[in-house]
């Protein structure tokens, strides 16, 4: 037995995502491994097409099919949760591990009030009451920051604004007290004042229950301010992950440089920017080797060949046979 | 010289339920002014740009500088022309010729059945031009090769696409080009590419751009000047130097704290209180004054003028 203190609450093991198709079979997560521990904020980046949705659904377990787990190993607190049957994963999601999605419209019920669907998450996952779980909706709700809480909990979705809904999401992911959440592009929909409120409220919730919290998402700002260590992925595999302080500022894996390099700052004036030449490859034409090799700017034969090295959960920072900045 | 004048303007949409549910539920009419006295001037070759949040009125100003909405009150003039009044018809025509739009979705804004090469002309056909050996032309001004004007739009990536709707846009050979959210639908390394290449156009070409974004960073990139909205609202205005160096409007400073930092690791921001107003009622006085720190009575009663201060343009009772 691990000792309890170091015991991540979320374990990724080797995971693969296998899409059969009729054309042979599309790998969106190809051999990722990623530890979170308690309280941890882990940021996945990557662009569109990167597999970031993809690894998180199958921690959840809501990939569809044909998409499935392939290889690999899910542990969720000591738990195995990869191969989960639909009726025990049920129980684990939502009590176990939260979700929060993109667009708050559609992650809500438009035909219930927010009351009754917090009300039925709670006596679905924890032995309580209907009074009682209606009772712990009002606090919820009071906690995410949502005004006459009392008042509003007999509201339907559409009554609330884009932020609000969001927070009425979160109080939903929340509410069976879950160590982990999963959060997918939560703030994208929303507008820059609205985002700052809610990362404010998803870090300091999460600080004080110890949530480890999946967040995933494109935008490298967010990452900086959020995350305390962020797993950069290309073409389904894990690039670089490592402190996010490290990583943004001094990245390993050419691809990382890139985006840092492609993203506008506030200190580099009207230089132009860095671009990453060509696009992400797609999934069905995968390049041999390396899979960044045809856009990357320090390519040398071994790439063209090997696929790159695999980046081990604890060992390594960056799956790059040349990392920058380290010895060659 | 100004190429793009506005002055005055202001659009108000009718949002009022049809008129037997008025009738019967006695409602009132109710009017959502998207755009609210709003003047500005946009130089000849620069890059103006529109931010602000969701319902702020940005892309409605596009749509009135283009031509795609009429205003309610107040003026657009390009070049000298203001295409809601202007009576000569060769003027008009030529002035439109002069204006093209780069769209936020690139997958939308692209018919799906038409080649390549019929679009990216279609500026020019549509007024029977020329158009022998345009599209290949264009294409490799934005990067794609001459083989691609054969294709249709779904054998591209999100980025090619957005290509091909600068190369339409440059097809009149336009002086203008209102991009509305040009690289929101974008990935990081796809954008970069996107905004180097207008860039690069501008130069070669001589355009202007209004440039319309919700995103601080890509604005402060590229524009000469920006134009902070809120609620319909020009709030301020200002050099991208000067405005991220020392924001003189509450709003603004709001903003600027709010958006997070690429080198704010662990930054415990102070959120901005509340939310946007409703536009169909909105804020009496100066629009918002509800979420601002230095509110005072006058700041309720009063919408504050556009005055200037320093380099900049502010509306506010209270800039210093």
């Amino acid at each position: 037995m691990k000792d309890l203190q170091t015991e991540p609450t979320l374990s990724i093991r080797n995971l693969t995502v296998d899409i059969p198709t009729r054309h042979g079979i599309l790998r969106p997560v190809d051999q990722v491994s990623y530890d979170i521990q308690p309280g941890e904020i882990l940021g996945v980046v990557g662009e569109s097409g990167a597999g970031k949705s993809m690894a998180g659904n199958a921690v959840i377990g809501l990939l569809n099919r044909p998409a499935h787990i392939a290889g690999g190993e899910i542990w969720l607190g000591g738990t195995r949760i990869d191969a989960l049957k639909g009726d025990a994963m049920r129980r684990l999601r939502g009590k176990k591990i939260g979700m929060v999605f993109q667009d708050p419209l559609t992650s809500l019920n438009p035909l219930l009030q927010i009351g009754d669907q917090l009300v039925e998450t709670m006596t679905a996952h924890l032995d309580i009451s209907m009074s009682e779980a209606r009772k712990r909706a009002i606090q919820a709700l009071e906690e995410v920051g949502i005004p006459a809480a009392a008042a509003r909990i007999d509201s339907y979705p559409h009554e609330f604004s884009g932020g609000m809904r969001q927070r009425v999401v979160i109080a939903l992911a929340l509410c069976a007290e879950p160590s982990l959440v999963i959060a997918d592009e939560p703030t994208t929909a929303l507008d820059v004042s609205v985002q700052a409120q809610i990362i404010a409220l998803l870090k300091r919730l999460c600080r004080e229950r110890g949530t480890a919290v999946m967040l995933i998402t494109h935008d490298m700002g967010v990452i900086a301010e959020t995350a305390d260590r962020v797993a950069v992925m290309y073409a389904g595999r894990l690039a670089e992950i490592g402190p996010v302080r490290d990583v943004l500022t001094a990245p390993h894996h050419p691809y990382t440089r890139g985006l840092m390099g492609a993203t506008p700052l506030a200190s580099q004036g009207k230089a132009r920017l860095h671009q990453i030449p060509g696009a992400m490859p797609r999934l069905d034409a995968l390049p041999d080797g390396c899979a960044f090799h045809p856009r990357c700017d320090c390519v040398q034969g071994k790439c063209r060949q090997n696929p790159a090295p695999d980046l081990a959960a604890d060992a390594g920072r960056s799956a790059c046979w040349y990392p920058v900045g380290a010895l060659v | 010289m100004a190429l793009v004048e506005i002055s005055n303007l202001t659009r108000v949409f009718d949002v009022s339920k049809p008129w037997l549910n008025r009738v019967l539920e006695r409602l009132p009419k109710s009017l959502l002014t998207a755009v609210s006295d709003v003047s500005l001037q946009i130089e000849d070759r620069s890059i103006y740009a529109l931010v602000g949040e969701s319902g702020s009125g940005k892309s409605t100003i596009g749509k009135i500088v283009v031509g795609l909405t009429a205003p309610s009150s107040g003026s657009v003039t390009i070049g000298g022309v203001d295409l809601a009044r202007e009576s000569d018809r060769g003027a008009v025509e030529q002035t439109r010729s002069d204006i093209q739009m780069i769209f936020q979705d690139p997958y939308a804004s692209l018919n799906p059945r038409w080649r390549v090469r019929d679009i990216i002309v279609e500026p020019v056909a549509a007024k029977g031009g020329k158009t022998d050996g345009l599209a290949e032309r264009l294409l490799e001004q934005v990067g794609l090769v001459a083989r691609d004007a054969g294709k249709f739009p779904h054998e591209f990536s999100g980025g090619q696409r957005q290509r091909i709707c600068v190369a339409r846009a440059l097809a009149s050979e336009p002086r203008l080009i209102v991009c509305d959210e040009p690289t929101s639908a974008l990935d990081v390394s796809v954008q970069a590419q996107v905004l180097n290449l207008m860039s690069d156009l501008k130069d070669t070409f001589g355009l202007t751009y209004l440039f319309i974004s919700h995103d601080l960073t890509v604005v402060q990139h590229m524009a000469d000047r920006i134009g902070v909205l809120y609620l319909g609202r020009l709030v301020e205005e200002a050099a991208p130097a000067e405005l991220f160096a020392d924001p003189k409007h509450p709003y603004t400073q709001m903003l600027l704290a709010a958006a997070p930092k690429m080198d704010g690791f662990g930054r415990e921001v102070d959120p901005p209180k509340g939310e946007i107003p409703d536009p169909i009622n909105p804020p009496s006085g100066c629009a918002f004054h509800p979420r601002c720190p230095l509110a005072t009575d006058v700041c309720k009663s009063e919408r504050p003028a556009m005055l200037d201060l320093r380099e900049a343009r502010v509306a506010c009772h209270h800039a210093m």
